[in-house]
This record gives structure tokens, C-alpha cells and sequence, in this order.
């Protein structure tokens, strides 16, 4: 069914058919429509989730582990500030095993505070153990929320679907939503496997572990996350084959014999795809990598899709303020160091705090890949300096 | 109405062999609340003195479904799982058993850095629990002042030294505090005095709402006294008014124990070291003051049971 939705109202069209059994979510721009929209489903009978507003994001994450361990399909939604105030509970999810599944709207953490799209939230809970798509449209987002909850169930590992904040949460598109049942049979149902509630097996969740047992439960994540690749891949290539719409780790835009490309999240591929079109007009081998995966992180897959391409600029929505680039810049450089032949690398940081990215800009990175302007690691595009 | 022949029937919930330090006056209140029902329990507890004592991995002292997640968010938690299990009630996923929620925090994880989470939770209305040991200070990190620790006490962020005569506050009153919430039923209650708490948890578990119970529970480490006088020290807190027993039920208080004689706050305080300088020359005042605090909050809270008689 062709529809014009916004990037919440597909997120929040996508919860409505995933009909979980709790959501519990606290109100943060600019995702407060998510939980909203799906605050009237619930209060129209149209799912019959039980919904709690709770006090904070904190409390949100909080009341969310309490429910999925308890058995029951959770999801919530947040962004920045909100986020980070769930932060420590961000890593407790994934160390207790909830599959908890977040819709989530990138914008920019304080201070300055700012309400518009940046990475920087989610690029700061990149290591709490959660699984990360960054989506590049509503339609993406859609999707990638339905596979989400299959993807965290598979796993026992908590994710977070990303959209950039009203670039994407707040612009209406067109696009496909697939039917009530469909996404019903998709989801399945949900089969805790050591539910808190079975009163038959009583167990204990949230021990304390001493030297001689958390390096173990936490190599046992690890190897969770690094199984969720695999789980990633599958249901994203089952998703494909029962509605036609594929999606794996990245994207890559006509990458294959180019000589220029740029890495890049989000919302801004469909920008740069444009500029990608006007260059191979020219004559000119441009290619885009457009990541959607970043947690677990596919580095052998991306040295493989970006090997042979001598020039690749790397764009980074948000700054690691470690004076050595973004957080996407440094993991795909070290992706790449055991390539044979090592690409020239530069990194940008581009869009802070909602900052606009325009064709100009990405046509400057592109021109700069192509006059071999890579001696300096790290530029900021768009800013005046 | 509860009787010791009847609780000696019952099996125990909280095993032996868990790590509190001995004249220790939590498991003595956890085996009284888990007792007090034969409906099963779910327990969450938040970072502290009992949760730390209790599931040393890979062992655990809980012969029942327990959870623990963080320090400041138990009733947030718990309020999860009650609304987990209405969901899994509701859509048939769960067999059809009654399940009761209980949450048990200390006084820092309650009083202070989970007091908007303990808020949130009550006004909220989920069906459970939420019961407070309030020992009066951050014992499991080494006897730190909350907002629970009365006024004079020494604590190792509250000391005694040369120009200060331990904390210059007074303590909170969260029952109050959580009386203000409107929830249906709220408590205060001692470990010391058995039959009144069992009564009072059993009353809280029988309310359709958000309850809560704040329970004194002597420690004989931060407060410093002989491991075998906890419960005794406990009697005197009551008897002193320090720590009166009252319930507020849909708006009514009521005193559950009315003492034959108050006696002076300051006998109760000279048995513990956590009090030993206000007996120095020059501190006198600070004792008056105690007393002097007592005896309003003792008079207010008659007041308000005649009140709402």
C-alpha cells in the first residue's frame, strides 16, 4: 500500500503492527510523535499494548528491562538528551540479554542545546552493546523497525533503529506499507527464554559478578554481537524476499569501479547520490558506501566493498572530540589498514546541530577527493571557522 | 491476624548463607515480608547493602523470581515487570496466576537517588509494593549521609571533627513524603516489632494500587552498636517516638503502636556510637533539638490521626 508518512508516523505505523505488549517511552523532541501517534492507538484499541508514560528516559529504559524481563515484547522511543540519560541503563539491557527494540531520532546532544539532527547521540552509545541502523528514509525506517524486533528477539541483544531528526522524522515521503497480517506473521510471536514471570523456574537477574565471573558474561555478549551480524543479514535478506525491498549491512552506490567515493549515514546518501550522478555524467568514477549497520561493525565487509579505491572520504554527523576525527572516520580507517593497498583518507565533519548539508558541500568533497586534496585528516564542511 | 505457629510453618524465601554482616536487621525484615503472603512474590531490589549480600553469582540466597537492574530505579524497574505481566495476563501468554510485586530498596536507592523513580512509580499507580530498609545512611559504600540520616549523626561524609558535630540536617520525611502521593495504603514499621510489620505488609498486599512501607532497620555497623542488641535498639527507636508505627489507609491515619512511655531520645542515642559526641560538653543543643523534633513530629502525627479519624 503506497502511503505519504513522515519518518515518525512510519516508525510509529511500524510499532502499531508490530503490536508490542509494553512500550514504555518518556517525551523528547523530535521523537515525541512516535509515542504519541501510538499513545492514540493505544487509547483508540487499535493495538492493545500497555502503555506507560513514565517519569523519565531513565526510568523509560528501566521500565522496559523490568517488562522484557518479565517476558514481555518492549519497545520504546527516544532521542538525544534522552538517550543519554538512559545511558546507563543503555549498557544494563544488553549486559542482562533484553531484546528491547528503540526507535530512535538523531539529533544533537547539549551543550549547546539544540533540537535539531546530528549523530552524536547515538554515535556516544555506540559501545553500550546495542545493535545501530542508521536509516537513510521513512521507508528505510519502517522496515528496519519490523526487522528490528526479530533482529534483538534472535540475538538477545537490545537495538536501535535511527532516522535523522526532522530531516527525516518530520519529511514526508512516499512510501510502501506492507499490511497488518503481514507484519504480523513477519514478528511472530515472542518466546522468552528465561522469563522472570515463569514462577515454576524461579531465577535471579541482575547478580553481582565479582573478578572471577563478569570478563566471562561479558565475553558472552561480545560473541552476541559479533553472532548479529549474521542474524542482520538474514532477516534483512527474508525481508527482502517476502516484500521486495533487500537491505544487508550498506549500501553501495555505484561504487564498484570507483575511483573517488565517500562513506556516509543516513540521510545525507540521498543528497550525495545526486551529486555521485552528476560526476559519472561528467565522466567522472564517483561512488557512495552508505552505511546502515554500525553496530555490530562490519569491517571485513566494508574492506572488501572499498578496497581498490584510491581516494575515499569518510562524513561524520558528529565529532569524537578526540582531535583524530568522527567515530565513523576512525573505525572505517581501521577497517582498511589491512588492505593491501592503502586508500589516501580524509575525514569530514559535516551537519552539526542540524547545520545543512547541501550538493555544494558534498560536490566540494568530491572535488577534493578528485584533486587529491587528502594531507589534511580532518575537515568541517559548512562551518565558519 | 498473623501468629509465630503459623509463620513456623512457612517455608523460607530468603535462604541461609547469603553475606550480611551478623546482627544485621534486613534479612530479619526480608524473611517477615516474604512471609507474610502466600501469594508468589517477584522481588526486585536496587544496588545496595541486601542486593549485594544476597546474589553473590553464581549463588543467589532467593528462592523466588528476583530482579535487579540499577541503583535509582527499582520502582521503575518493578514497574516494568507489573506492567509486563498485565500485558502478558491480558493477551493469555501467562497462565492465569495471581503474582504480587514487591520492591526493597535502601534508604539512598529510596530517600535519595531513587526518590523521582519511587514518585514516578506511585503516582502512576502500578499494583505494587514498595517497601524501604532505611538504615539511615550509605552503609554498602561505607556509611555515607542520605537524606535519611538524622540530624548530629557521624558519617564519613557527614564526620564529627573539630568544628562540626557530624550531619547539620535534619532527615526527610519520606513517609510523608509518599503519603502526599494519595496512594491507597503507606506505613511506617520495624523488624523489631514482628506482628505489627507482617500486618502492615499483608494490608499493602491487599491493595489494589501502589503501597508503601518505610521500615527502620538498625545497622549495627554504621550506627555502632553490639551485633546483639539490633533488635532491642530497634524497641527503643519505637519507644523513644524517634520512629513512631503509624499507617495512613485511603487518607486515615492511625498509630499501630502507641508507646506506654515515651521515653528520652536521648538513651536511645547513647547507645550508639554514630551519636557518641553529641554527649561532648558544648553539644548539648543538638540533643535538644532532636528531642525537640520528635516531639513535634510525635504531636503532628497524633494530630493528624484524630484529624482524619
Amino acid at each position: 500500500m503506497r502511503v505519504a508518512k513522515t519518518g515518525n508516523e512510519a516508525m510509529a505505523e511500524a510499532m502499531r503492527q508490530i503490536n508490542p505488549d509494553v512500550v514504555a517511552a518518556y517525551p523528547i523532541t523530535p521523537a515525541t510523535e512516535i509515542v504519541q501517534i501510538f499513545s492514540g492507538f493505544v487509547a483508540d484499541g487499535v493495538v492493545n499494548t500497555e502503555f506507560v508514560a513514565v517519569e523519565s528516559e531513565h526510568s523509560a529504559m528501566s521500565a522496559c528491562i523490568g517488562s522484557c524481563a518479565a517476558g514481555a515484547r518492549t519497545m520504546t522511543s527516544t532521542s538525544s538528551q534522552g538517550l543519554a540519560l538512559m545511558w546507563e541503563m543503555l549498557y544494563i539491557a544488553s549486559g542482562l540479554r533484553m531484546p528491547i527494540v528503540l526507535a530512535e531520532v538523531n539529533r544533537a546532544l547539549s551543550s549547546p542545546i539544540n533540537i535539531h539532527c546530528d549523530h552524536s547521540d547515538t554515535m556516544g552509545a555506540r559501545d553500550c552493546g546495542w545493535i545501530q541502523i542508521y536509516c537513510e528514509n521513512a521507508q528505510e525506517a519502517y522496515d528496519s523497525l519490523i526487522q528490528a524486533v526479530r533482529i534483538a528477539e534472535e540475538s538477545l541483544l537490545p537495538i536501535m533503529v535511527s532516522t535523522d531528526g526532522f530531516i527525516i522524522s518530520h519529511g514526508m515521503e512516499s512510501m510502501e506499507m506492507l499490511e497488518d497480517a503481514q507484519v504480523k506473521a513477519f514478528v511472530g510471536e515472542y518466546k522468552p527464554q528465561h522469563p522472570l514471570l515463569d514462577l515454576d523456574h524461579p531465577i535471579t537477574i541482575g547478580a553481582i559478578d565479582f573478578t572471577d565471573y563478569y570478563f566471562e558474561h561479558k565475553r558472552q555478549t561480545i560473541e552476541a554481537m559479533r553472532n548479529a551480524k549474521g542474524i542482520v543479514a538474514k532477516i534483512g535478506q527474508e525481508f527482502g524476499e517476502k516484500f521486495g525491498r533487500h537491505y544487508g549491512f550498506f549500501e553501495e552506490y555505484k561504487l564498484e569501479d570507483a575511483e573517488i567515493a565517500i562513506v556516509v549515514l543516513g540521510s545525507t546518501a540521498g543528497t550525495s547520490k545526486v551529486v555521485v550522478d552528476e560526476l559519472r555524467q561528467k565522466g567522472i568514477k564517483a561512488g557512495l558506501l552508505r552505511l546502515r549497520l554500525f553496530r555490530p561493525f562490519p569491517y571485513q565487509e566494508l574492506a572488501n566493498a572499498l578496497s581498490g579505491i584510491p581516494c575515499i572520504a569518510v562524513m561524520d554527523r558528529s565529532d569524537s572530540l578526540n582531535s583524530a576525527g568522527g567515530p565513523v572516520f576512525t573505525e572505517i580507517r581501521s577497517a582498511l589498514y589491512d588492505l593491501e593497498i592503502r586508500p589516501k583518507m580524509v575525514n569530514y565533519i559535516y551537519g552539526l546541530g542540524g547545520r545543512n548539508i547541501d550538493l555544494s558541500q558534498i560536490r566540494s568533497v568530491y572535488e577534493d577527493l578528485a584533486t587529491n586534496k587528502t594531507d589534511e585528516l580532518v575537515r568541517y564542511l559548512g562551518v565558519r571557522e | 491476624m498473623t501468629t509465630l505457629k503459623e509463620l513456623s510453618h512457612k517455608s523460607e524465601l530468603l535462604s541461609g548463607g547469603h553475606r550480611a554482616c551478623a546482627g544485621c536487621t534486613e534479612p530479619v525484615a526480608v524473611r517477615q515480608i516474604l512471609m507474610a503472603t502466600d501469594t508468589p512474590l517477584v522481588v526486585c531490589c536496587p544496588t545496595g547493602c541486601l542486593e549485594v549480600t544476597t546474589t553473590i553469582f553464581p549463588y543467589t540466597a532467593w528462592r523466588m523470581p528476583w530482579i535487579h537492574s540499577a541503583f535509582e530505579n527499582a520502582a521503575a524497574t518493578l514497574s516494568g515487570v507489573e506492567i509486563g505481566y498485565k500485558a502478558l495476563k491480558k493477551r493469555g501468554k501467562i497462565p492465569d496466576r495471581e503474582i504480587k510485586f514487591i520492591a526493597i530498596g535502601g534508604d539512598g536507592g529510596t530517600y535519595d537517588i531513587g526518590f523521582q523513580a519511587l514518585s514516578g512509580a506511585m503516582e502512576r499507580g502500578h499494583n505494587m509494593v514498595y517497601i524501604c530498609l532505611d538504615n539511615e545512611a550509605y552503609m554498602n559504600t561505607g556509611i555515607q549521609r542520605s537524606s535519611a540520616t538524622p540530624k548530629g549523626a557521624h558519617t564519613t561524609t557527614s564526620p564529627a571533627g573539630k568544628v562540626v558535630a557530624g550531619k547539620r540536617d535534619f532527615r526527610k520525611d519520606l513517609t510523608a513524603c509518599i503519603a502526599a502521593h494519595n496512594v491507597p495504603y503507606v506505613a511506617q514499621a520495624i523488624p523489631s516489632m514482628w506482628k505489627d510489620f507482617i500486618n502492615k505488609v499483608q494490608k499493602a498486599l491487599a491493595v489494589d494500587g501502589p503501597a508503601f512501607i518505610n521500615v527502620l532497620v538498625p545497622c549495627r555497623l554504621g550506627w555502632g552498636f553490639p551485633p546483639e542488641n539490633a533488635i532491642e535498639i530497634g524497641r527503643e527507636a519505637v519507644s523513644s517516638c524517634f520512629w513512631p508505627l503509624y499507617e495512613m489507609e485511603n487518607g486515615k491515619w492511625r498509630l499501630t503502636h502507641k508507646p506506654k512511655e515515651k521515653t528520652p531520645l536521648k538513651d536511645w542515642l547513647k547507645q550508639q556510637v554514630r551519636f557518641k559526641h553529641l554527649f561532648k560538653p558544648g553539644n548539648e543543643t543538638i540533643i535538644e533539638e532532636l528531642q525537640a523534633d520528635v516531639d513535634r513530629n510525635w504531636e503532628r502525627l497524633q494530630k493528624l490521626c484524630e484529624f482524619t479519624a
